[in-house]
């Protein structure tokens, strides 16, 4: 038991890591087959979890649609979106469920563009009330480093709009610089202690360091 | 005098014919492929304006006398632009390369017959004019083949194992004796947050990133989500484990089951506590932000990688008063988190957060090395920096990804 809860986890955790390594180097196209059969068993894998994500999304709803929590209306939805995005689904626009998905017509496609893609829209525009909200905390901070933040980012938003240039002809320049030196600076920073985190993060999984993940016993 | 006015003619043809064929032909098998592909390379004209007027027409056989029939070929260019299998050296300015995957069937002409590993072939270019003269070149053969090892990574293959070793290094050294790590506040501060959570007596909110188990950032969120998991059952606090992605939600499931089970407290776990949410990205900020502000949560655990959702879900915690704990690696959402959330863990500290919590030796020893690592590779960007600044490539060729 304690071999297929420990060992076995471990042993598949590093024969798999070794192989993802190696089949980065090995052009060979058995060895290219090998990582196209492991992604196949992914594929595979995750169409059951799906399955098991549906069960959940559907369990989390009904027990608050039972329960009849804050805002079970909202649940209600999610089983009238399911059902009538399913039905639709199966209907495929007359073609029926064994043809290949309709993709520009139909009332799939017609709940996908008129509902879902509007309240996508519709959720990305408040973003720019929440920035500007968060940016109002952030600047009104006394410190330096709000200051600097505060002074340079007024600097990039005047210089990428026509009236900076207006009101002195370097702004846009310098709003460039910004992003392409300080900004890119940072940014490249930031991705070197990833990309060496990543390795860490990598090695330690492989060979049987971390093991977290098996729930965070020894 | 005829005779010899001939004779001069003859020569001056042959010699202006010998000026026009293309030269130092060479065919090999194409490095680094799984093979059905061949590289043939000639020189460069003598000018710039020859080569302009110049078409190159790749003829392959398979036997050395003939038939000859047109190969399918990438545009070809000088070896210069492909540095990673040609070298940096200012000879590749003068060679020209392509590379033949395919010939016109000789018998059904629009068919194409694919270049196969182990038979050998015969390639001649020829090099047309604008007057209609074509100068066929030598006939050069190759035998195309699978490579074994990718050479144009052999500089990332030998960068990953130094540091591998460095960071297992580091694992050996802190097990010998105690390694100095540097504060994290995001971390130290999440037993402040959970604890608070349990005074309040209102739920712990976990969200994952947007993305799946193949990214390093979910794995290192799930490995933050196992100790947050021991905490939550030690403290008897509730847990509630936001997902995206339906693989994520079943290890994210059996993670928490086991670190309930680790801390004596399996009767407090419930498949409920890991749930799915929405697999849309907005539905998915929708839903956790109508989760915020219904229930309240004392503390919002936000980990992995995330997209523009990350103000609109940071945003919303923080209206409703929560402690929140941030941990990304995405550059373009960390200062949202910055400014919305009470610590974030930025870039590598999400991959340290694990170790650090764990206070494992062998763990932190990982950190170490990853430190070591980052230190190594600021003196190399000075000391890249120095040597391009006075000429000298070499050190930037070395770093170069091909």
């Amino acid at each position: 038991m304690l071999f297929l809860r420990r060992s076995l986890p471990l042993i598949i955790a590093f024969a798999v890591g070794m192989i993802g390594i190696l089949v980065y180097y090995i052009p060979h196209s058995g060895a290219q087959a090998l990582e196209q059969e492991l992604t196949t068993w992914y594929r595979i894998v995750a169409a059951f979890a799906l399955l098991l994500g549906i069960y959940s999304l559907m369990r989390l709803h009904w027990n608050r649609v039972q329960r009849q929590q804050s805002g079970w209306g909202y649940s209600f939805l999610v089983f009238v979106g399911f059902v009538l995005m399913s039905i639709f689904a199966t209907y495929n626009d007359g073609q029926g469920p064994l043809n290949p998905q309709v993709i520009d017509s139909g009332p799939f496609v017609w709940m996908f563009k008129y509902v879902q893609v509007p309240a996508d829209a519709t959720m990305f525009s408040i973003l720019a009330f929440f920035i500007a909200s968060a940016a109002y905390r952030t600047f009104r901070a006394r410190t330096p480093e709000a200051a600097i933040l505060l002074v340079s980012a007024i600097i990039v938003m005047i210089g990428r709009v026509p009236i900076g240039e207006a009101i002195y002809h370097a702004l846009p320049e310098i709003a460039q610089w910004m992003m392409d030196v300080p900004n890119l600076a940072a940014k490249r920073g930031i991705l070197l202690g990833v990309s060496l985190g990543a390795v860490a993060t990598a090695l330690r999984i492989i060979f049987g360091i971390e093991r977290s993940y098996l729930g965070g016993g020894e | 005098m005829r005779y010899f006015l001939c004779c001069i003619t003859l020569v001056f043809c042959a010699a202006q014919a010998h000026a026009q064929q293309p030269t130092g032909v060479k065919a090999e098998d194409t490095p680094n492929d799984s093979g059905g592909s061949i590289t043939v390379v000639w020189d460069y004209p003598e000018s710039y304006e020859k080569a302009e007027q110049i078409r190159y027409i790749i003829s392959v056989g398979e036997f050395e006398n003939g038939p000859f029939h047109s190969a399918k070929y990438n545009e070809a260019n000088l070896q210069s632009t492909d540095p990673g299998t040609f070298g940096h050296g200012e000879e590749t300015s003068q060679k020209i390369f392509a590379r033949i995957t395919a010939y016109v069937a000789p018998t059904d002409p629009p068919k194409r017959i694919a270049i196969e590993n182990g038979k050998t072939y015969y390639v001649q270019v020829i090099a047309h004019l604008p007057s209609g003269e074509s100068f066929p070149s030598a006939v050069a053969s190759a035998e195309a083949y699978e490579n074994f090892f990718n050479t144009l990574k052999t500089n990332n293959f030998v960068l990953g194992t130094i540091f591998s070793l460095v960071i297992l290094g580091g694992i050996i050294l802190a097990q010998k004796r105690d390694l100095f790590i540097r504060r994290i506040a995001g971390l130290e501060a999440l037993d402040e947050a959970l604890g608070r959570a349990t005074e309040m007596g209102k739920p712990v909110l976990f969200v994952h990133g947007l993305h799946d188990m193949g990214s390093v950032s979910t794995i290192a969120a799930v490995n933050v989500l196992s100790r947050v998991a021991h905490r939550t059952a030690e403290f008897n606090t509730e847990l509630r484990v936001a997902n995206r992605d339906p693989v994520v939600m079943a290890v994210s499931q059996e993670v928490v089951k086991e670190s309930y089970l680790n801390a004596g407290r399996p009767d407090a776990y419930s498949d409920d506590m890991v749930f799915m949410v929405a697999t849309e990205q907005f539905s998915y900020a929708a839903a956790l932000d109508g989760m915020m502000v219904r229930d309240r949560p004392a503390t919002n655990i936000l980990m992995g990688y995330f997209y523009a959702e990350s103000l609109l879900l940071a945003e919303t915690g923080a209206s409703t008063g929560a402690i929140q704990i941030a941990g990304t690696d995405s550059y373009t959402q960390l200062p949202f988190f910055i400014t919305t959330c009470d610590y974030t863990l930025m870039g590598e500290e999400l991959y340290a957060a694990s170790a650090y919590l764990s206070r494992e030796p062998k763990l932190l020893g990982s950190l170490k090395g990853q430190d070591i690592g980052k230190a190594v590779l600021l003196i190399v960007m000075i000391l890249g920096t120095l040597l391009a600044t006075l000429g000298n490539q070499t050190l930037t060729h070395i770093f170069t990804a091909y």
